[in-house]
């Protein structure tokens, strides 16, 4: 496409594309404002959430003093892992099955494979909470599973949807690429194991990470399954914000914000780095 | 294994030797691709068998439930099937939720879409550079806690909040919208923005400009080139914008418990209460099931038109 001869066409002339220009840094604006805005009142020295009263770290140390909140970042840690490691492992080996084979009834996993992303929060949740009520006799029959501390619930129902993520991710990447590698692996008597290890895991490893990263910002962000599930005193952070948002405004949870916001952020900039540098390390071999 | 190397062939190009090895081909290829189907499946079978135990039974028990029998103490019990659930649905509080729910969505999907357009747009006709760096600043919000975000603008309605500060300085009224439905829609405004602004530079990035140019060159005025070819060009984006903003303000639960309070509920908070307070899990689920078939019959709308390619 030529962009380069058809730009003026694209751009509009004279006062719409200032505009045109306006609107977009005020859209700008206001994505960012509230959190800037966020950002500057968790340093607030003050118990009102909207009067500046002078600078302070005091929210900070309250925050890293909390047992509570330390308590529940612990369970958003450990679920975030098990349930990202588990969906990855889960969600590589569907989209490979779906995108590599031809199998029957695969055109209704793939349907189903496709729900967990567009169901509503809430949909999910009770369905995870009736499923667990239902249930949780013959799980725990199961030994080493525990469903009354409710860690277990916590991973179960972020995999459930997680899956889903983590194998679209992977599949936009596989159906761009090229089977006959893998195929000319087996030529080579490479065995199946080999030819995924070798070939395939590297090719596809962009999206694996990108399912995994998608992964760990969901099970961190979900705030409506995890608090149908989590058991009392084994909430993850964001269950324990939610309440403390409910409960009333306290500036602690302002500072609680900014260090999830952070965490988040990191992640977006971590995903982009990566992306870029396996793509373009890509292109240069 | 020994079944597989023959399974090349039928992938790759016809073999040369495919005249003297007509006659056995056929039961040999049949055999491999038996079993590579076979292998696809086992691959699978984690991965199936998973959704199937924690995410199609769970289904089942939700739609089972919305049949099912509350008794006096607020138990479900799982007997007496019936359409009880289902015969509430028509009362009077379901149907002032449903249709604020209603009503709400639309209203954030329109005002999403004309924010997004306008966006959409600019940051496609921009240089790669600055299109990159541009799309980045909408998939920061896009990816940051939906909680945290909500709740900063709980600090800035706030009744000493800055808005509602900005709002008495100009002195255009009272500026304190929040636990309003004003507060709500604008929650779901800012939380699915970038839904709709990602999928519409998606589209419209795409048009090939030189059809603009070529309406130009006919004497076209910009605003009319840009009905007839760059608005209709760039309808599958408006499409899967709309529906990626409107089912989940639709179901929304988070947004109205933080910036409505708790008179302005949504379906979401609905389907929450009855679980969680009133305990009447066979109308917590129809009202889910209903919530359920909306959102499907939406996501059918966008993948037939054609919303799958963006």
């Amino acid at each position: 496409m030529s962009k380069g001869v058809a730009k003026s066409t694209a751009e509009p002339q004279g006062a719409s594309r200032w505009l045109l220009r306006g609107h977009s840094a005020a859209v700008f604006a206001f994505f960012y404002a509230p959190i800037v805005v966020l950002c500057i009142f968790s340093f607030n020295d003050s118990n009102a959430v909207g009067n500046w009263n002078g600078f302070t770290l005091g929210w900070y140390e309250e925050l890293f003093g909390n047992d509570n909140i330390q308590s529940s970042i612990w369970v958003s840690v450990k679920v975030c892992v098990a349930s990202t490691v588990i969906s990855v492992v889960l969600g590589t080996a569907g989209a490979l099955a779906l995108e590599r084979f031809r199998w029957w009834g695969q055109k209704a996993f793939d349907a189903v494979l496709y729900l967990p992303i567009i169901i509503p929060d809430v949909t999910m949740a009770v369905m995870m909470l009736v499923f667990f009520n239902e249930t949780a006799s013959w799980f725990n029959v199961i030994p080493g599973i525990n469903l009354q501390n409710g860690l277990e619930k916590l991973v179960f129902s972020h995999v459930a949807f997680n899956i889903s993520f983590v194998s679209v991710v992977v599949r936009a990447r596989l159906a761009n690429l090229d089977a006959s590698m893998e195929e000319a692996a087996a030529d080579l008597y490479a065995n199946r194991w080999q030819a995924f290890r070798r070939v395939t895991l590297p090719q596809i490893m962009p999206g694996v990470i990108g399912g995994a990263l998608l992964a760990v910002t969901i099970s961190l962000d979900d705030v409506v399954v995890s608090s149908f599930v989590a058991a009392v005193g084994g909430t993850p952070l964001s269950v324990y914000v939610f309440g403390m948002l409910r409960k009333g405004v306290s500036p602690l949870v302002n500072s609680v914000s900014v260090v999830m916001l952070v965490a988040s952020m990191a992640l977006v900039l971590a995903s982009l780095v990566i992306s870029r540098a396996t793509g373009s390390g890509r292109e240069e071999r | 294994m020994a079944v597989d190397a023959p399974a090349r062939p039928p992938d790759g190009e016809p073999p040369v030797l495919e005249e003297t090895a007509e006659v056995d081909t056929p039961g040999l290829e049949r055999e491999a691709e038996r079993a590579k189907a076979r292998q696809g499946f086992l691959l699978g079978l984690p991965t199936i068998v998973y959704l199937l135990v924690f995410f199609v039974v769970p289904l089942g028990f939700v739609v089972a439930y919305s049949f099912a029998t509350r008794t006096r103490s607020g138990r479900t019990e799982l007997r007496d099937f019936n359409l009880d659930a289902y015969a509430r649905l028509g009362d009077d509080i379901i149907m002032t939720v449903a249709w604020r729910s209603l009503w709400m969505a639309v209203v954030a999907t329109l005002i999403c879409l004309v924010l997004a357009y306008p966006l959409a747009y600019y940051i496609s006709t921009r240089s790669p550079t600055v299109r990159n760096l541009m799309l980045v600043g909408v998939m920061i919000p896009f990816w940051s806690n939906f909680l945290i975000r909500t709740y900063a603008w709980r600090v800035l309605l706030d009744s000493d909040g800055l808005v509602t500060q900005a709002f008495e300085f100009i002195g255009v009224g009272d500026g304190r919208i929040l636990f309003t439905s004003n507060a709500v829609i604008l929650g779901l405004v800012y939380g699915y923005l970038p839904f709709m602004v990602l999928p519409l530079y998606a589209a419209i990035e795409r048009i090939d400009w030189n059809l603009v140019e070529g309406a130009r060159d006919l004497y076209a005025s910009g605003w009319s080139a840009f009905r007839r070819v760059v608005w209709p060009l760039s309808r599958p984006g408006v499409i899967a914008g709309s529906i990626l903003v409107f089912v989940p303000s639709f179901g929304a639960y988070v947004t109205p418990a933080i910036l409505g309070g708790n008179k302005e509920g949504l379906l979401g908070s609905y389907i929450v209460l009855q679980f969680l307070s009133a305990r009447n899990g066979p109308v917590g689920s129809a009202v889910s099931v209903v919530v359920l078939v909306v959102m499907l019959v939406a996501t059918l709308v966008y993948f037939r038109t054609g919303g799958k390619n963006l």
